[in-house]
């Protein structure tokens, strides 16, 4: 068979769900168009049950990610740029197909999620030295405060950010040790289809980041409404849903970061970082403070 | 039926003079039984009968009195935010468990249910297993889960195992005995037949398929078996007898699967807690999540359901 009469095989884009590639429960499939509108694959429409699929995995793969090692949670996210730096071509072209960015354009936006992602890589074991510490407080006791993961996250990611958005609100998240459900942009979400296949060969534990593509504003309001979820990122909503999400989201008290306007290129700062940890707080007595003043 | 196990010889022709069954056939229609689509009002009314026949069950060797009593608070009140919850059908417990077991429910109608016979092994001379079980009788078990002796089913010695049920029986007195075949260790389709129809003719009152203490336990497949057998018998002598599956049931979509199984085999008959049970612990847990979200419309968590 000569080279011209080969078909070339189309990937089928699939969910990334507990480490595995389903397809939506529902069997739907949506069209995604790049900027211009011509077609470029079917992307798997999800469903609620999907979403609650997710979260399970999300549940379950917690216990494990967040009691690992900040270091090796540190190695695991380097992992991952490492990864992509080796899939940086795919990559680039399919942001810019869904962004409709020139080439060179494209490759920065890679280059920069890769950065990112070992951006936080370093930050795993040094968050905790940020917002945690030794507190001096009036009394015999020692006093110390270290934060923990919120719990599993649900993250509507960028609308616009098809890739660099994305890592920048994914990695946050499950650099102190959250697990994300994550509805990639409802518009171009072939990067974050793609991004599953370089997480699952990372060394990231099943379950600890799981893609969605479909319809933002259906999959959003369950996991905003979930009583197993413990909080939300709101980067890809828009207003409206941000405001009916946020009163889902009251029911069982769930964190909410807000949406607000961000330049994913520049450096991201602690905010994200810092959205979805928990401050535990133990004091330790020391003793009555001795006739000396000392209480140790 | 009286002559069929007038002796070794005529109850060894009786079984093995029972249909062959085609284990491809059986797991298709358990298969396709288990495509129904069960939704809203029908789902709301399997999930509460569903939790009405669960036999809420601990048996590990970690037991302790005050781990008993919380199962029977749970039992007795499986939903503490939704008081409309059906209890459970009984809570199932070792025999030294069963007098602590019985006070915990006094005045309910959950059932104490005690297995015995040298469980889950039934490795135990037969004297030993009758004391098990007069012990458990005695200390007020409503129930007794009793296991056969499945090396002498395997060595062919269905007398022997007939004759022990019958024991089992009749020192139970006015507690039901279901009698547990262990089907991952029977090996084929055909054994569970043979000991199901061994089970009833010896007089259960309830046929269960494992202790779930082994790799294979209750499937659909193996369920549906039990169940055309209780049919069968029930055509034959007009006596009917319970089905429990036990053990690797665990979610909402299994239990509705049994159900539907139930429906399509033997019928409305079967589908109350007096014929049908449910050998669990931790479904209720995902019935009671499932049955949070009908009636809230969001999606429930484990945070929100008591951990045993």
């Amino acid at each position: 068979m000569s080279t011209v009469d080969r078909l070339s095989v189309l990937k089928t884009y699939k969910l990334f769900v507990g480490g595995k590639f389903p397809r939506s429960e529902s069997g739907r499939v949506y069209e995604v168009t790049d900027s211009k509108g011509n077609w470029l694959a079917n992307a798997p429409l999800s469903s609620r049950k999907d979403a609650r699929d997710a979260v399970v995995a999300a549940r379950k793969a917690f216990g494990a990610w967040s009691g690992a090692t900040a270091y090796n949670r540190g190695q695991i996210l380097y992992r991952v740029a490492e990864m992509l730096e080796g899939r940086r071509d795919q990559f680039t072209a399919e942001v810019a197909d869904a962004e409709g960015l020139s080439k060179a354009k494209a490759a920065a936006q890679v280059d920069a999620a890769i950065d990112r992602w070992v951006w936080y890589a370093g930050w795993t074991d040094k968050v905790a030295q940020i917002v945690g510490g030794a507190n001096p407080v009036a009394g015999p006791f020692f006093n110390v405060s270290s934060p923990e993961p919120t719990g599993v996250v649900a993250v509507l990611a960028p609308q616009e950010s098809s890739f660099l958005g994305l890592v920048s609100v994914i990695a946050p998240v499950i650099a102190t040790g959250n697990t994300a459900v994550v509805i990639a942009s409802e518009r171009a979400p072939l990067p974050a289809l793609s991004l599953g296949e370089v997480l699952a060969t990372s060394d990231l534990p099943g379950g600890v980041v799981n893609l969605l593509s479909g319809r933002t504003a259906e999959l959003a309001v369950p996991l905003a409404a979930h009583q197993d979820v413990n909080a939300v990122d709101l980067a890809g909503a828009d207003a409206e849903l941000a405001r009916e999400l946020e009163i889902g989201a009251a029911d069982n008290l769930k964190r909410v970061f807000r949406p607000r306007s961000v330049d994913f290129s520049a450096e991201p700062g602690t905010d994200r970082l810092t959205a979805f940890l928990e401050t535990k707080t133990v004091w330790h007595p020391t003793g009555s403070l001795g006739a000396g003043g000392s209480s140790y | 039926m009286a002559d069929v196990t007038a002796s070794e010889g005529t109850l060894r022709r009786f079984l093995h003079g029972l249909p062959g069954v085609d284990p491809v056939g059986l797991e298709a229609r358990a298969a396709t039984l288990g495509t129904r689509s069960i939704k809203t009002t029908a789902k709301a009314y399997a999930i509460d009968l569903a939790i009405s026949m669960i036999d809420l069950t601990t048996l590990e060797g970690a037991d302790t009195p005050g781990k008993v009593r919380a199962l029977c608070g749970k039992a007795l009140n499986p939903d503490p935010t939704d008081r409309g919850t059906p209890r459970t059908a009984a809570v199932c417990v070792y025999p030294d468990m069963v007098a602590t077991a019985v006070e915990a429910v006094q005045g309910s109608d959950v059932k104490v249910a005690s297995v015995a016979t040298a469980f889950p092994a039934g490795r135990a001379a037969l004297p030993v297993k009758l004391a098990d079980t007069k012990d458990a009788v005695a200390a007020g078990a409503h129930e007794i889960d009793m296991v056969i002796d499945r090396g002498a089913f395997l060595s062919g010695r269905y007398l022997e195992v007939f004759e022990e049920i019958k024991a089992v029986k009749e020192v139970c007195g006015n507690a039901r005995l279901k009698v547990i075949f262990e089907t991952g260790e029977l090996s084929t389709y055909d054994n569970i037949r043979r000991a199901s129809w061994i089970g009833m003719l010896a007089g259960a009152d309830f046929i269960k398929t494992s202790t779930g203490k082994v790799a294979v336990n209750a499937t659909p497949a193996n369920t549906l078996l039990m169940l055309e057998a209780v049919r069968d018998f029930r055509e034959l002598t007009g006596v009917q007898v319970g089905v429990k599956p036990a053990g690797g049931i665990r979610t909402t979509k299994d239990a509705i699967k049994f159900l539907v199984l139930v429906n399509e085999t033997v019928g409305e008959d079967w589908l109350d807690n007096h014929w049908f049970r449910f050998g669990a612990s931790s479904l209720l847990n995902d019935l009671l999540m499932q049955r949070q979200k009908l009636s809230t419309g969001r999606y429930s968590g484990p945070d929100y359901v008591t951990v045993d």
